[in-house]
């Protein structure tokens, strides 16, 4: 029996690892391809049909280059950075439910690596771990560019943690509890959107914050900073950074549905539980056409504007969030 | 219910496997011919001026501050919104009087300019 168990959840982990490393590959596909779209381009479209193949051929170019560690660099921690930011991306995918239990020969399997009461408080935790990467990427370069990147990144991310823990307060008031499961299970009569509209909105607008993209790049702001913390990476480890963006971009995409979008829920779900990470994938591919879409359209925020909105606009509008949801949670019982 | 993290130990442990991994290769497969100028730190294809490390503006620091104080309120918070609907009128006026407290802490952080960035 235990073995048996061990054996379902190794095998759950490695088709998860498996689903987010494809997921990353197709990302930066399909993210040049919708900016090649949106600029009247065509995008990649050499390797393979369609450009298909295009991920594998940067893959193997990037494990065939020279990998540069600058030679003032602190070369330990410039070589545990990538790792430190990668794996935390990785891990905090375990508690995502893609669906409902279903049977695979014969045998009842759920469709999440683990439910744990606590999962959005792992959510959290594990996500402050990439400021770490982040920060020591930039530190022990010994470069400017990187060092200023680093630093930015890491006051960004904590500011806007602020309004993104406050803003998950709103569906955890409504379900009454931690786990992503349930929240979703409380989902069933309607989506969390609709009773949390600015939750949703300031969760979406600090998620993009978290993950640096635009229009909160600025810890990559290319004219000023080259390219932030990872200007002196290259080779693989360079590849474990764009990694962890994207599996980011991923998890930001899947919570959102998971919070407000009734994760793997749709017509037909109770009948047919296969249908679940069909709606989950279809949510999340909308989440991040979006994030794809705010790039190419949306001009780089000031760094004063940046913190401006992150501390007198997001927090108090998130802690006011907070305390409506309670008062009319207490109002209807 | 520590058997719950198991699965999480598990997937731990295979990224892990797989990141090293992937730097591993990367050191193994790819050329190494290190040069001076290519080892030197890049700054725009100018030679370096000054050191790479160099004292920062201590806003950041200001930031990390701040952000430790209000952080914890939201900690604070999780427990009290799993448990709200049990503990019903007594919970929100308990915490209504925490955040009451905090924003008094938040104006006077507003007020002294330490949220403003020049």
């Amino acid at each position: 029996m235990d073995t048996t168990l061990l054996l379902e959840w190794t095998i759950k982990a490695v088709i998860l690892i498996f689903i987010l490393l494809t997921g990353f590959a197709y990302l930066t596909l399909m993210e040049r391809k919708v900016l090649a779209r949106i600029q009247v381009r065509l995008g990649p479209n050499r390797a393979g049909p369609y450009g298909l193949l295009q991920p594998v051929a940067d893959g193997i170019k990037l494990l065939f280059k020279e990998s540069i560690i600058p030679a003032k660099a602190d070369k330990v921690i410039f070589v545990l950075a990538p790792l430190i930011t990668v794996i935390p991306a990785l891990v905090i995918n375990a508690v995502l439910p893609w669906g409902r239990t279903v049977t695979v020969f014969g045998r009842q399997v759920s469709l999440y690596v683990a439910n744990i009461n606590v999962a959005l408080l792992y959510v959290m935790a594990i996500a402050s771990i990439a400021v770490y990467g982040v920060t020591l990427a930039g530190w022990s370069s010994n470069n400017k560019y990187a060092l200023l990147g680093g630093l930015r990144s890491a006051a960004q991310m904590i500011s806007y943690e602020l309004a993104l823990g406050l803003s998950l307060l709103g569906p955890v008031l409504l379900a009454g509890s931690l786990s992503l499961v349930d929240i979703v299970e409380a989902q069933r009569r309607m989506w969390y959107i609709v009773y949390q509209p600015l939750a949703a909105v300031i969760f979406f607008i600090t998620s993009v914050a978290e993950l640096n993209r635009a229009p909160f790049d600025l810890p990559e702001a290319e004219q000023e900073l080259t390219a932030g913390y990872h200007t002196e990476y290259s080779g693989m480890k360079f590849a474990l950074f764009y990694m962890a963006e994207y599996v980011k971009m991923i998890t930001v995409s899947a919570l959102f549905a998971v919070l407000f979008l009734g994760g793997y829920l749709g017509p037909f779900e109770s009948q047919y539980p296969w249908l679940g990470p069909i709606y989950l994938v279809l949510k999340i591919l909308v989440g991040l056409y979006v994030l794809i879409w705010l790039r190419a359209t949306l001009p780089r925020f000031r760094y004063d504007q940046l913190m401006r909105l992150g501390w007198k606009v997001l927090f108090p509008l998130a802690l006011l969030n907070v305390v409506v949801t309670a008062v009319i949670v207490v109002l209807m019982g | 219910m520590l058997w719950q993290y198991v699965p999480i130990a598990i997937l731990l442990v295979l990224s892990t496997a797989l990141a090293v991994l992937i730097v591993l290769l990367d050191a193994l497969l790819g050329p190494r011919k290190p040069t001076f100028r290519k080892l030197s730190p890049y700054e725009s294809g100018m030679v370096p001026i000054g050191p790479g490390m160099r004292r920062q503006p201590v806003r950041f620091y200001l930031i990390a501050m701040l952000f430790l104080l209000f952080d914890v309120e939201v900690i604070f918070l999780l427990p009290w919104a799993v448990t709200f609907r049990k503990l019903g009128l007594f919970g929100l006026v308990e915490m209504l009087v925490f955040i009451a407290i905090l924003l008094v802490g938040y104006i006077y952080a507003w007020k002294k300019g330490a949220l403003e960035w020049e």
